[in-house]
């Protein structure tokens, strides 16, 4: 019975229309037909076959397969945007413009960073505060907008069945002290810091005394208190969020350095008839860590988010050596920053705000253990070395302590505990950030040089950029004060800071 | 046997090995196209489609907020109509919180509930000018947006805020509003406050009664009440509901209540 059911199998297909005797037997044996049907030995053996067919067309050109052994961490071969530095501003940047593609994989975002345990990043080696107290409205602005996110912030970067974010953040206010010269500053920049609605308070000096009786108001003149949305949180919870939420959206996250640009050069005559390059990258190229593997991504557009070393980055696509001479380099380079962990059990305890005095030592509470996280910027001409990150104790015993111990006398007493240096992604134009494309690259976004703010902002900058890639123009904060164009006139931003 | 097989197998492979090394290396998100066949295509879909139910429950939280937020807005309308104190005093009402204005005795919005929960005496409608003293709100959904509504109380002097599930950090900073007035503040059993936020209380000077019994995220309490303590040396604080290792022996209320801290915590948890 079994092998004339099998021939019969093979017929039907071949004879097209069942024949007549088989029609007249159908309505009593539908049902057993098909179910026998699957008892045929023919079947695993035809199984078989395919399976060996699938497995000659894995290895055919356009599959997937391949017997070579594939780093993983590779990026793809093309992308739309590549975002050059995985620091907070770099997974901001790609979190909002996954935040706002208008359908879901829109855009293919690929974040180059170079060293994924952040041993050098400025990210994670800030002091971590986030203050209203600028004289710029762009700034100000920038720092609500970045609190009203904070404050939101499981709202934006909590991910599904996963821990919600807490960002360990601590609400005290900084607290500015000015001396004589410098009071008429803080005045107003009070004004301008109340009329963009942040709340921040004056006080005298004897006012001071009463709030805050372990400071010595000894030249003190005028000093200003935040009382909402400053104080300091933790830097890397802060990068993890964005990091997890970003990936949970679809970003691809690659460990690699860049070391070159595949670009095209346009050249252009402007009215006067002086040459205008114009670059227009085509792809980058990331090398992977530890191995000669490289990578060609192609892509659109790079936003160029490296921090401290963006400046080296441009350098790369030759802006304003060889054949762009009259191009105008990226002024951002890393400037070391030194932060000393003290402990000091007489210190202000948890009544202790984030003292900025206007000798530019800088003090605030870390943990409740009785440690406090101090620092200082040091001259311009004292700049130290920035080829490593070795902390200059010298510095400490110089320039941080006497300050320290002058404005608050319970820090006479103390002991070092710990200390780490850091990089500035520093702005030695006008120390403010630089957003927005390159005027010799056509498809470079910067988003870099905020010296030393650059956490802080980063949620709004962040939107900033991505509004302007994706809408070409800032939708919610006009940041277009920022843009490389001041470079181009010589007309700096400053920030009037009383330090 | 076996291991005659896995021979023959490496040897296999070792030959597919030539031939492969002219084939394009192909990875992971590589962009040439290449058509999956159909029933990949199928489960691709499938895949997409069971993301909305993620979708779906994103919605549903959005949702949540939404209520949540509506909740908390701010009632500019009533104040349009009937000034700035009545609105203060409806979003006291609406919230399912109590109150006492200022020279009076007793609380209103306690006993002028109906069955529904919604009160039918609408008298506060004609104090147009008389402000708040006292607030409580325990128990209820307020947040950082709705304490814009009590903002302009300038004479509140006690503000319970106990078993908020949405009182955060955040709250207790925009607190200095209230400085020059708040005297007793109740902030107990509400689980998002963590020391980052205990430490903006600086800002209220004139507190004289604290109570921040059993917060859940305060990891070492005994040294926090004592920061505390030395922050607001004029203030009374309370902080029961906490396993301090100072005293090991532990009554069995306050064992009860550490159960019920547990508890809660587990309620948050699964909440959020």
């Amino acid at each position: 019975m079994l092998p004339w059911r099998r021939l019969h199998g093979l017929l039907r297909p071949v004879l097209g229309a069942p024949s007549c005797a088989e029609l007249n037997r159908r309505p009593c044996r539908t049902s057993g037909w098909f179910s026998t049907r699957s008892l045929s030995s023919g079947k695993p053996l035809r199984r078989d076959i395919f399976k060996g067919n699938k497995k000659a067309a894995e290895a055919l050109p356009g599959s997937s397969w391949t017997p070579f052994e594939i780093n993983p961490g590779l990026p793809p071969e093309m992308s739309d945007i590549v975002i050059v530095g995985g620091g907070v501003v770099g997974w901001s940047i790609a979190y909002w413009l996954k935040k706002k593609e208008s359908r879901r994989g829109g855009v293919r975002v690929v974040v180059v960073e170079r060293d994924p345990t952040y041993s050098r990043a400025s990210t994670v080696l800030s002091a971590g505060g986030i203050r209203q107290q600028f004289s710029l409205p762009e700034n100000i602005h920038l720092s609500l907008a970045s609190a009203d996110f904070m404050r939101n912030i499981n709202e934006h970067l909590g991910v599904l069945n996963e821990d919600p974010v807490d960002l360990q953040f601590n609400h005290s206010g900084y607290l500015f002290l000015a001396s004589e010269g410098v009071a008429h500053i803080m005045e107003e920049n009070y004004k301008t810091q109340s009329d963009a609605g942040a709340k921040v308070r004056l006080l005298s000096a004897s006012q001071l005394k009463h709030k805050f009786p372990w400071i010595n108001t000894d030249g003190v003149v005028l000093a200003s208190y935040g009382l909402e949305n400053e104080g300091w949180l933790d830097p890397w919870m802060l990068l993890n969020a964005f990091r997890r939420k970003a990936l949970s959206m679809g970003v691809i996250q690659c460990h690699g350095e860049v070391t070159d640009f595949k670009y095209s050069i346009q050249v252009l005559r402007n009215a006067d008839g002086e040459e205008v390059t114009l670059k227009s990258v085509k792809s980058v190229k990331v090398q992977m860590p530890n191995s000669l593997e490289y990578q060609p991504v192609e892509c659109a557009i790079v936003v160029n988010a490296a921090g401290a070393f963006s400046g080296k980055l441009t350098e790369m696509l030759e802006v304003g050596v060889g054949y762009g001479m009259n191009e105008i380099p990226l002024p951002v380079e890393p400037r070391k920053r030194f932060v000393f962990v003290v402990h000091c059990p007489d210190g202000p305890g948890l009544d202790s705000p984030f003292l900025i005095d206007y000798s530019g030592v800088y003090f605030r509470r870390e943990g409740l253990g009785g440690n406090y996280i101090c620092g200082a910027s040091p001259e311009e001409s004292k700049e130290p070395d920035v080829g490593d990150l070795e902390v200059d104790h010298q510095f400490f015993e110089e320039n941080v302590w006497p300050s320290l111990a002058s404005r608050v006398p319970a820090f006479e007493k103390l002991k070092v505990c710990s200390s780490w240096a850091g990089f500035y992604d520093y702005n030695t134009f006008d120390q403010n950030g630089i957003i927005g494309l390159h005027p010799n690259i056509r498809n470079m976004y910067l988003a870099t040089g905020f010296s030393g703010h650059g956490l802080q902002h980063s949620p709004a900058v962040g939107r900033a950029v991505a509004e302007l890639i994706l809408n070409g123009k800032y939708q919610t904060l006009d940041l277009s004060a920022f843009s490389f164009r001041r470079i181009m006139k010589q007309e700096p931003v400053m920030e009037r800071n009383i330090v | 046997m076996a291991a005659n097989m896995s021979a023959c197998l490496l040897a296999l492979h070792r030959c597919c090995q030539y031939p492969a090394l002219a084939l394009v290396a192909r990875r992971q998100w590589s962009s040439s196209p290449a058509p999956p066949p159909l029933h990949r295509r199928l489960l691709l879909f499938l895949t997409q489609q069971y993301s909305d139910i993620e979708m779906l429950i994103s919605w549903s939280s959005r949702r949540t907020r939404k209520q949540l937020h509506k909740k908390n807005v701010y009632y500019g309308y009533t104040e349009s109509f009937y000034g700035r104190d009545v609105a203060s005093a409806y979003f006291v009402l609406r919230m399912k919180g109590t109150f006492r204005y200022v020279g009076q005795s007793e609380w209103y919005g306690a006993d002028q509930r109906n069955k529904l929960g919604l009160f039918e005496d609408w008298e506060f409608l004609n104090y147009k000018e008389r402000q708040l003293e006292e607030v409580d709100l325990s128990d209820t959904e307020i947040n950082y947006t709705g304490l814009s509504n009590i903002e302009v109380q300038r004479s509140l002097k006690t503000l319970k805020v106990s078993h908020c599930p949405e009182v955060d950090d955040w709250f207790l900073e925009k607190l200095h509003i209230f400085e020059d007035t708040l005297e007793e503040l109740d902030i107990s059993h509400c689980p998002r406050i963590t020391i980052g936020g205990l430490a903006a209380l600086r800002n209220l000077k004139g507190l004289k009664r604290l109570n921040v019994s059993s917060l859940a995220k305060i990891s070492n309490p005994g040294l926090v009440i004592i920061l505390l303590e030395e922050m607001l040396p004029q203030c009374d604080i309370t902080a029961t509901g906490y396993k301090l290792d100072l005293d090991p022996v532990m009554d069995n209320e306050e064992e009860e209540e550490e159960e019920e801290m547990e508890k809660e915590k587990n309620l948050f948890q699964r909440w959020r």
